[in-house]
This record gives structure tokens, sequence and C-alpha cells, in this order.
């Protein structure tokens, strides 16, 4: 479903009078449809850029992120107009970073409904109801569902931040070290979540810091040096 | 015959040593092409150079131009200021075109040709053989909203008339209705915004599809406009805060006891008490008159 | 989808102009005026497509040209080249455009006379200024200010009007027992909501946002911006937000441009921009970023 061919990132630091940072190089690798990808390497190796090369954060500065979508066709995401990548970001790709960013002053609740309810077309009662379960599972307490995530704990933020990324069940999903600030038992859970959402057909590719956990959700990995 | 030929025909015409009508005939000519082109364009101001007159600007002076480019010898005028016909202002006039042009004058309107009014329209209705002069202080109809000649005209010419309609919302929301008692802005033939002069609401709708063609003159502002006969003006409204006119149910003329003409009220200053009598004094005359009969 | 605005070029000169103005302006002169002939090109060859219900956002220091950009689009400044276009969408045939005609759409409107960009204005377009007293007539009451473009577009129904505008006042959450007071007796951050309840007054199709959260304080800030997300996802309206506040930008925006010197240096994504500016002036706005 999605090939990565021969991803270059580099920065071009304008303020440092144009001093270049090599980010990633000559990265290529192909996740068939419903299969899990990780990506490994050291720190500093350009995991995380690979991911916001393809889904569009940064704009790759040479090869090519080919994707195969259901609305349009066979797709270069290096070098498609922006409107189709907002697009296909808001009906196919999901992205969960490994902090929470969100529109200041909304609650957890509408934090998690807002994706289901812009995107898979149901009415906003049953949008809550999906969003209450999967706050629940992640071990949310429901007096929390009110308040403003960002006065939430590091933890709770995080799995606010899965929750919103899975919640609308996307069809091509990155994770950026989902479970980074997470105990054992709520790791548990997500990953649990992935596997739900792996056997449901959704395309991903994942960052894991701890290798045991990375080699227990993925199919494959794929080593950046 | 032509004016020309016939004004070069007899030098007794000349009246005091100026031409026939005071004005000379370059000036009479500007002012009639004026009020041409106002005539063309209902309720657009046409500008033009306002002469020196023998009275101040301010006092009739717009007016008395445009009677003056227009009366023929054969012309019966009658002046008004505010219905009467002895006010100090017509009285002067009146005398001034005497001397100027030794036409007739009366008081009577069905007997005049052309009559010179400040803010009134005579009762009795007018006909199509009848030319109305009003006499204009402000032209402008959104003075009131907005201050730039240059911003108004610019309104005009797009009919951006929001700002008027919206100081009568104002109006609404703070009294109630529309409290605008004279210079009661009126659309002209669907088109431009139009100051009628400082006339009662009484007279407006008389300005609408009238037989009689309305002149307009603003000496000191020089301006000319016209209401041509048989356009319509609507004054502004809304579906649910109507225009109406004044009220004088129960009242009655103390001279001539007419019920349905605009009165003026008169306080008694011996003992305070309150009487009505017709504004339109020729009218009121006339009937008392024909009472007298 | 097709766009539902289309600006090309959009250009506004301040003097005669030479032939020599273009290569002697821009970013990489650091300069919008012509040494040559003193030319200042507030505004140089600006294009984009703005879709329906879409936010794009416009950054730049103070004098980049973005609110040039919007009095160009909003008839108040006459350009001296482009075109600009809005094109009649199929899906939002019912919505916008209270006073909205077929003759609108699909022209190059910086050809049509004054009379006609005001019906335009008056039919298609909402304003939010960063200075109420732009936007407002501080000694008309909150409500007259709401009714007069409703008043322009001729509505005579003066029951009709107050509803529309206790209406819309309440939705920017001002008190509708206050709307037959003049927005002079207002605070700032309340001068403001009624400015947005007046550029919605005629449901328009496109609503510009020049700097609206510019000088309220915080708490202030985040309650008008909160409001426009809400009326956004309410009303699917159009945005132009120009702001020199990226925070305000990637709040509302999925798309951003940034310009310099009157020109456009960049455009893309939002998050893009922010996170892999390739411009050095955009790279030095990010990294200004409090």
């Amino acid at each position: 479903m999605l090939t990565v061919e021969n991803l270059s990132k580099q920065f071009t630091l304008h303020i440092l009078n144009g001093k270049q940072l090599d980010a990633c190089r000559d990265v290529s690798f192909t996740v068939p449809k419903g299969r899990f990808l990780g990506l490994a390497g050291p720190s500093g190796a350009g995991k995380s850029t690979v991911l916001k090369c393809i889904y569009r954060t940064y704009l790759p500065s040479s090869g090519s992120v080919n994707y195969e979508s259901p609305s349009y066709g066979a797709v270069d995401l290096a070098t498609l107009p922006e409107r189709e990548v907002i697009d296909i970001r808001t009906r196919e790709m999901g992205y969960v970073s490994q902090f929470l960013k969100v529109v200041p002053r909304v609650s957890a609740l509408d934090v998690v409904m807002e994706p289901i309810l812009a995107r898979n077309n149901v009415t906003r009662e049953e949008a809550r109801e999906r969003a209450v379960q999967l706050l629940k599972r992640l071990r949310i307490q429901e007096n929390l569902f009110d308040a403003y995530p960002a006065t939430f704990s590091g933890g709770e933020q995080q799995r606010v931040n899965i929750a919103h990324g899975v919640s609308w069940r996307p069809r091509l999903l990155l994770l950026d070290e989902p479970t980074a600030s997470l105990d054992r038992e709520s790791v548990g859970i997500v990953v649990e979540i992935l596997k739900d959402l792996r056997a449901e057909g959704t395309t991903m590719i994942g960052i894991f810091h701890d290798h045991d956990l990375m080699a227990s959700v993925t199919d494959d990995v794929y080593h950046i040096n | 015959m032509l004016m020309r030929e016939w004004l070069d025909s007899d030098a007794s015409l000349h009246k005091c040593g100026y031409p026939f009508g005071f004005l000379d005939d370059g000036a009479k000519k500007e002012v009639r092409r004026c009020l041409l082109k106002a005539i063309a364009i209902p309720g657009y101001q046409v500008p033009y150079g306002s002469r020196e007159m023998p009275i101040a600007r301010g006092w009739g002076t717009g007016g008395i131009q445009i009677t003056l480019s227009l009366i023929l010898p054969d012309d019966i005028l009658k002046v008004i200021d505010q219905g009467c016909d002895g006010s100090v202002n017509a009285v002067n006039i009146k005398k001034f075109y005497q001397s100027v042009a030794d036409v007739d004058i009366t008081t009577d309107t069905t007997a005049a040709t052309v009559i010179q009014t400040r803010h009134r329209i005579p009762e009795e209705p007018m006909t199509d053989e009848q030319i109305l002069v009003l006499q204009v202080p402000y032209p402008e109809a959104l003075r009131e909203v907005e201050p730039s000649e240059m911003e108004t005209r610019r309104m005009h010419a797009e009919a951006d008339y929001g700002r008027m309609w919206l100081y009568l919302y104002e109006d609404i929301v703070a009294c109630g209705e529309i409290s605008i008692s004279y210079r009661y802005p009126v659309t002209v033939n669907g088109r431009y915004i139009m100051d009628p002069s400082p006339i009662p609401r009484w007279d407006v709708p008389k300005l609408h599809m009238a037989d009689t063609i309305f002149l307009f003159g603003a000496g000191r502002e020089k301006r000319i406009y016209a209401i041509p006969p048989y356009t319509r003006v609507e004054p502004l409204e809304f579906d649910d805060h109507r225009f109406r006119v004044e009220d004088f149910d129960g009242k009655s003329c103390h001279r001539c006891g007419a019920t349905d003409t605009f009165f003026d009220e008169i306080i008694d200053s011996a003992d305070g008490g309150r009487k009505y009598c017709c504004s339109d004094s020729g009218y009121c005359d006339k009937r008392m008159a024909a009472w007298n009969r | 989808m097709e766009p539902m605005i289309q600006a090309r070029e959009l250009t506004k000169r301040f003097g005669m102009g030479c032939e020599r103005c273009l290569e002697s302006t821009g970013p990489d002169q650091e300069t919008n005026r012509c040494w040559h002939c003193g030319t200042v090109l507030a505004c140089n060859g600006v294009s984009f497509d703005l879709y329906p219900d879409e936010a794009l956002g416009v950054v730049g220091e103070s004098g980049s040209g973005k609110s040039t950009l919007v009095r160009l689009l909003h008839f108040e400044w006459e350009a001296d080249g482009g075109s600009f276009v809005i094109h009649r969408n199929a899906d939002l045939e019912q919505l916008p455009g209270l006073f909205a005609e077929a003759s609108h759409y699909s022209c190059n409107l910086f050809g049509l006379n004054s009379f006609q960009k005001r019906q335009i204005r008056n039919a298609l377009m909402g304003i939010v200024y960063q200075n109420p007293h732009l936007g407002l007539r501080m000694h008309v009451s909150a409500g007259g200010n709401v009714a007069e473009r409703l008043l322009g577009g001729g509505w005579r129904n003066i029951a009709a009007m107050r509803q529309r505008a206790a209406d819309l006042l309440h939705r920017t959450e001002i008190p509708v027992e206050r709307m037959d007071e003049p927005p002079a007796n207002f605070s700032g951050g309340m001068q403001q909501r009624v400015q947005i309840a007046k550029a919605l007054s005629n449901n328009p199709l496109i609503l510009f946002l020049d700097e609206v959260t510019t000088g309220l304080d915080l708490s202030v800030q985040a309650r008008v911006l909160d409001l426009i997300r809400t009326l956004r996802s309410e009303l699917k309206l159009s945005l132009l937000v120009v702001s020199h506040d990226l925070g305000v930008i990637n709040l509302l925006c999925q798309r951003t441009m940034v310009m310099k010197y009157g020109r456009v240096v960049e455009s893309g994504l939002t998050d893009q921009i922010l996170q892999d500016p390739q411009h050095r002036y955009t790279q030095l706005l990010v990294a200004s970023q409090l």
C-alpha cells in the first residue's frame, strides 16, 4: 500500500548561514496492505523524520512516497498538491505523535469525538459512545472526560492522544513512539488496541523505543542507519 | 417667438436698469439647462453656478433664480412662506419680482402659473399647467449620516443607502417610530434618495404621481433638482413601520373651520389657550370669502 | 473539489512604477520600495486558491502586504493587476450569501464597477478588522451595526432584522438585552464579537479575518478564537486569516502563505510551514515564536 523509495531529507538552516543537516538518507521500504512495519535505528537516525515525510509535515528533499489511495489512486505523497494531502489526512491517514497537540480549551471527550464526527459520518450520539468506550478502555477516569487535556498528567495526555489518533479507524496510521511515557499496564492496553486496529485492516508504521514491544506488535522491522 | 428675439425686440422690458427677470441671459440659460437635466434624472442634484442675488444666500435665492429664469411677462406668480402669502420673506420676494419683472401677483393657488414656496405645498391640488418652485436650505438628504460631500455623492452614485436606512432603524429603536417631522427623505423614481425640502410630512404624499412639476433650488448649496410630473415619490418606510402624516384628528381651523388641512398651532399669549388655523393662508382666505358670500 | 475563490497575480503599487521595480524589490532585496523610481510594491504577484469550508492563513510581519491583500479582495483598494474570481459551488448552493445572485460568480471581479463591487461585497463577503473602529459604527447600536448590511441588501422589516441581529449577537455571546447599546460602551473583546456578528449578518461565503486577536489580552483572545472555531464548524465558512501570530494560524488554518515585502515567499500545509520552513524568512519567523 505504501512504498518509500530513496527518501532523503536534508534541512537547510538559513539562520545558521545555510548549514546543511542530513536527517535521513536513501530510505526505501514497502508496507503491504494490512501489515504493521516497525522503524528501528539509533537515536537521531531519522525515524521520526521518515514518518513526518510520509505525513508531509516535512517536505522530502528527494525520493518518493508512493501511496495507494482509494480516492486518488496511486499518488506520490512527496509531491501531491496540498489540498489532496489534506483530504487524504482527513479521510485515510492518521498520525500519532509523542506529544499531545490539541486545540486548547476543548474537553478530552470532544478531542476524541472530533475526528469520529468529522470523518466517520455517524451521529453525535454514536460518536460520543465510541469515544467514551475508547477512553474507558484506555483507563481515563470518567470525571476527566469534560476536563481540558492540557491539565492532565503526561501519561493521561498520551492516552488521550492515542485515543484521538485511532478513534476514527484510519486506513494508514503512523505512530511515533506512542507508548513512550506510559506505564507497563497502559502499554499493554495500547498494544491490544493496535492489534484490534490491525485486525480491522489498518496498515501501520510505528516507532517504538522498546525492542521487545516492537517485536511483539509489528510484522516487519526496517532498520535505519 | 424665441426668448432672445423677444427680449431684444422691446427695450422697455428692461426694468430698473436690469434685464427682464434680473438675471442676464447667460445665467438664465445655465439655470434652464440644469433644470432640464434635473428633470431628466428625477431626484438627482445638479450642481449649478448660483448667482449673487440682491438678498442674502439662505433667504430663498435658489428658488428665486429658478423662478426668474422661467417667468414670462404673462405669468401669474404666487409666493408663499410656510404656507403664508403675507410673511416677510414672501412679501419681499414678491416686491422684488414686481420691480424686476412686473408680473401679476396672486394669492390664489388655482390662478397662479408659477408658485414659489418655502416649506409648504399648497393645499389645493395643482394642475399640469402649473409649476411649483421650492426653496431648499439643505439639498443633501444624506447629510445627517455623512458629512463629506464627496462621500454622499459616491453613495448616491452607487445607490449605497444602507446608512440612511440605518439612521431610520436607529430612530425606531430609540423612539419607537421614525421621528423625522420635516425634510422627510423620499425615494424618487425608485432610484435617488432626495430631500423634499423642509415640507411637513403632510405634504410628502402630494409629490407622488403629481400632475405638477416640482423644481427645487438651493442657492447657498448651488444645487438644483426636480420631480417631473407623474413620478413615483416614496417616503422611506419599513414594512412594519409605515410612513404616516401628521394627525389633526378632532381639530379644525378657527378661521375657516376646515378639518382637512395642515394646521399651525397658535398659543394665545394672554390666556395660554391653543388654537389651530390653516397653514395655507390663501386657501383659508378663499374659504372665508366663500363663506361670507 | 473545485476552488471557490481563485486569486491570480494580485498586485498593488503605490507610485508610477518602472521596468526595474520587479527586480529591485522583494524578499531577496529586503525592501518593497523600488530605489529607481520610489514606487512601493505593497503586494506583487500573489496567487492563491481558497476552497469551500477551508481556512487559509496569511502570515508575515507588518508591512509584508498581508493587509493590503485583504483590502484588495474586499475592494477597499483598487488593484493594479491580477484577477479575482469567485466560483459558484454546487455543494453550497443553498448555504451562504443571503443576497447573492448568479451574476456575481465566475468573472474577474476587479473588472466590475464600484456599484457592482459593493453588491458583491454585500452579498458574499464579511470582514473582521483588528481595530473594531474600522468595522463598527461606534455610536450606532450593536443591533443596528448588524442590521446595516441587511438594510443595504434590501431588508425592510424591523422586526425580522432585530430577530436576526439578536440571533447573531446571541451566537457571538453578546447579551441580547444590550443590543440597543452602542459598541462604544462595550469592552474590546465584546466589540470584536459584535464585529464578528456584523460580518456574519449577510451569511457570507468568505470571511476575512485581519489580525482579529491582536491587541486583546490572552483570555479574551482565547474566547474570540473559540468563537471563530465554533462558528466555522457550524456555518461552513471559508476563511482568509491574516495574522502575524503563528499560534492563531496554527489553530485555525490547514494551509498557510508566508508573505514578506509584498510577495509570497512560501506556502504549504500549516504544520509543514511551522515544522519544516523552507525560506530563510519563514525559518526566522518560526524561530522567533515564543
